[in-house]
Parts: C-alpha cells; structure tokens; sequence
C-alpha cells in the first residue's frame, strides 16, 4: 500500500476545474429536460392519441437503453450520418437532455395527477379554459410534488455525468483519468475525484430538502 | 328554464340514469334525494356537462346544451356549482378564489372583480377572511366561500352537491341559512341534499331518484306526508 497524495497538489486546481464543467453542462441539461419534459408530460394527459403516443414511445425509448448507447450514437453516429462534427459539450446537453426529458416527464405527469381532481372539475365548472387552468390552478400546486423529485433528478444526472467522459468532454472523471496517466498513479487522483463528487451529491441533497421542507411548509 | 327529455347515462355496463325526464322553472328551487349511489350526483352533473349523457337532451333556455357543437365552457359560466368537498383552490386568498375566474373569463377588470367579490363576502358574512388561505378556514367557511366563488360568475343556476354532508354538525347552519338567503333572490337552484327539513322548508320541489330512475316528483308538502312508492316512504322511514 503505497498511497502518495503529494504529487496531485499542483494537479489539484485543473481537476477542480472540472466541477465548473460538470455542473455547467448538468444544469443546462435539466433545463432541457425541464422543458422537454413538460410539454411530454402534457401530452401524456392529453386526450389526443397521437400525442400520447408518441410522449409514451419515447419515454420508452429513452428510459429503455442505456444513456451511454445515447450519448455515443448523439457523438459518433450523428457526424457519420449528417457530416456535422459535433462538439463534445453540445452532445453531453443533447444526449442529457433528451434522456432527462424522459425522466423528467414521468416526474411532472405524476405530480400533475397528484393534484385532486376535485381542482380540475372546480375550474372546469366555473367555465375556465384548459390552458389558464393548467398554468394557474394544477401546475402550481403539482409544483410542490414535482420539486424535490426533479432535485433528486439533478442529483441522479450529476453522477451519471461521469460518462461524458469516454467522448473526451473534460468534466472532473476526465480529468481525474488525464492526471492518473500524466502520473502513471492512478488511485490518488480518482480517489480525489471520488471526494469531490460525494461533496457535490451531498450539498445538492442539503439544498434538495431545504427545497422540500420550504415546498411542506408553504401548504 | 331547464328541461330535461329523457336523457340516460351509463358507466361501462352500468346504467346510472335511466330515462330521467323533467323541466324547472326559473327561480324554482329543486330539491334531489334518494339513497346514496342512485344518481343524485350524475344527474347534477349532466347539467353543467362535468358528464355527458349517453342519451337524451337537456336545453337551457333557447340552448340544446347536449348537442356535441355546443360550447361547454359558454355554458358553465351561467351555472355555477358547489361540491360536497369545496375545491377551494389551496394556493390563492378566498379574494382570488373568488376573483379569479370573473376576471379570466369574463375578462372583468381586477377592481371590478374585487368589488363584486367583497360584496359576496359581505353577504356570506367572511369579509374579515378575504386575505385567508382556505386552510385557514373552518369547513363551513370554505363552504360559504365556495358558494361565493360560484356567484361572482354571476350565474343563472346554481347546482349544489351535498353541500353540507362534508361539514360538522355545527357548522352546516350557517351553510343552509346563506343557501336559503340565495333561493330568496330568486336564484334557480338544484340542491342534492340529505337535510330534509332544509328540503321540506325550501324546495319547491322534491325529485326522488332510486337507482337511476326517477320515481317521485312533487311538491314537499306531498311528498314528505304522502310518499307514493314503497320505495320514498322506505327511504324517508330511514331518514326522518
Ligand atoms: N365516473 C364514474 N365512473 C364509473 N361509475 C360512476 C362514475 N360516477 C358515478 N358512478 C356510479 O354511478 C352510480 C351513481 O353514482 P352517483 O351519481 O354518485 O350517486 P349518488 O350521488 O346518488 O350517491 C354509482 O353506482 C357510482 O358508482
Ligand atoms: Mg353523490
């Protein structure tokens, strides 16, 4: 067991740098995902079939492979077939994204069916068009079952993160790998990146059950 | 006012409304009983188009509002309705509960929907709660508001659905006296109810539906002393 830290310090501040990149391309993907999901989640209750059925095909899809197959085919099929060389960020977000779009949905479409129905049918008897009653009455009362659900989301992305990258995207895991080969030492810096991940999974927990507690507290 | 020509309604296999058939008057004030499950509720409810009929037509006025090319929302905002369980909406003050739907629909200015809002609230005496939240509210409360929240529509009918079967004894008095007050206005109203005496005393009418038919159509004073089916004077035994 010969475990030498000291050689990492100087290297420390690149690999820091990789929670900048994590996080940035995590965020940017649950806001994908947030749109993307919401308007699945609305075809979901829709009475139209065609809507519904595509919403469910795809959430099936997406949730049925493997994100990696996703990620791989967005970075390496799509330049074979379309002749656009994608960059590495821009396919992390798609990839993400789109993936979390179908989580996302599942999330948003089960929030709104938590509301009472009673809710629904009070609106609809007072003569309230569908879409003020979705924006204004059921979504924001949905919003207090969706929150936390979509912060443990987040939470769930930022680990899986780690595989962008095998495109070469420099979040923190690539960076831990570039290290661990400038060094020939391999188990310090994946140890550090190991730390810095738990500590962001802890602190977006934190900050997910101040978001429940505030969500519980204002019912 | 309403007429109703023989509509029915099934659930799957189960028939719920069985050829049901009658009109109300305008300022008449309908009371329906019967036992719980024979259609009290689906009945009201065909009214304002929360069920469809499978059969039959209702009219409003000069409206056929069954027919599939007829506006629902148009005619939902003439009646109002009141549940059982209020369906206050959690996040907003008893004034946008109220306000909400007089300016969204009917595109009222929010000063003009406040003002006919805390003219409602006066009436069912909750002016002082107008910046409540409903869960701040006893049942009864919530319930007066509901009816409030029903009347900025400014509707011609009002339905109202066991609208104190949910309340605590205490509590369903003050629910009856501002129902009472609004079928002096004049207001047409259709009130599903287990208060006989509120029946007795208010209706000017009784419907009497047992598993979907409606076997009874009299005025109180008949109706109560001098049930004419085995079936009335067996549920009003029970009930009285
Ligand atoms: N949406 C529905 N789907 C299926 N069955 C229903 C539905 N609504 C009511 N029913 C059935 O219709 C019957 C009458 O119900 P309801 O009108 O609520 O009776 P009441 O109000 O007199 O108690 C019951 O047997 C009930 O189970
Ligand atoms: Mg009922």
């Amino acid at each position: 067991m010969n475990l030498d830290f000291s050689q990492i310090v100087p290297y420390i501040p690149f690999m820091l740098k990789g929670i900048g990149a994590t996080l940035k391309f995590v965020s940017i993907s649950i806001l994908v995902g947030f749109i993307l999901g919401t308007i699945l989640a609305l075809c979901k209750i829709t009475n139209k079939p065609v809507l519904k059925w595509f919403a469910a095909a795809y959430t099936s899809i997406f949730r049925g492979t493997p994100l990696i197959l996703q990620l791989m085919i967005i970075y390496f099929a799509i330049p074979q077939l379309t002749g656009y060389d994608i960059d590495g960020f821009l396919a992390a977000i798609l990839a993400f994204g789109l993936n979390s779009a179908a989580y996302v949905s599942e999330i948003i479409r089960a929030g709104i069916m938590a509301v009472d129905h009673g809710q629904t049918e009070a609106a609809e008897a007072l003569g309230i068009p569908y879409k003020p009653m979705m924006l204004n009455i059921i979504l924001p009362q949905a919003i207090k079952n969706i929150l936390p659900a979509l912060m443990n989301e987040f939470i769930t992305l930022t680990k899986e993160s780690a595989i962008v990258s095998t495109i070469g995207y420099l979040d923190l895991m690539r960076r831990a790998q570039i290290v661990g080969a400038d060094l020939y030492r391999n188990f310090e810096p994946l140890l550090v990146a190991g730390l810095i991940y738990w500590i962001m999974v802890v602190i977006l927990t934190k900050i997910g059950s101040m978001v429940e507690r505030r969500m519980r507290y204002s019912d | 006012m309403i007429k109703v020509n023989n509509i029915s309604k099934t659930f799957g296999k189960n028939e719920v409304l069985k050829n049901i058939s009658t009109s109300i008057n305008q300022g008449e004030v309908v009371a329906v009983i019967g036992p719980s499950g024979s259609g009290k509720s689906t009945f009201l409810r065909c009214i304002n188009l929360l069920e469809t009929p499978s059969a039959g037509e209702i009219w409003i006025k000069d409206t056929e509002i069954t027919n599939p090319k007829t506006n629902k929302q148009m005619v939902r905002q003439k009646i109002g309705m009141v549940f059982q369980h209020f369906h206050l909406f959690p996040h907003m003050t008893v004034l946008e509960n109220i306000t909400y739907a007089p300016q969204k629909v009917n595109k009222l200015s929010k000063e003009n929907a406040e003002k006919i809002a805390k003219n409602l609230l006066s009436k069912v005496g909750l002016l002082d709660k107008m910046d409540s939240y409903p869960n701040q509210l006893s049942g009864g409360q919530k319930q007066r508001v509901a009816i409030a929240r029903a009347l900025a529509m400014e509707p011609e009918i009002m339905l109202f659905d066991e609208p104190t079967s949910a309340l605590d004894p205490e509590m369903v008095k003050e629910v009856l006296d501002v129902m009472k007050d609004l079928a002096n206005t004049g207001m047409t109203m259709i009130i599903v109810t287990h208060e006989m005496n509120f029946a007795r005393e208010v209706a000017n009418r009784i419907l009497f539906l047992d598993e979907g038919v409606l076997l009874e159509e009299q005025i109180p004073a008949i109706f109560f002393n001098q049930p004419s089916t085995v079936r009335a004077q067996e549920f009003l035994a029970k009930v009285l």
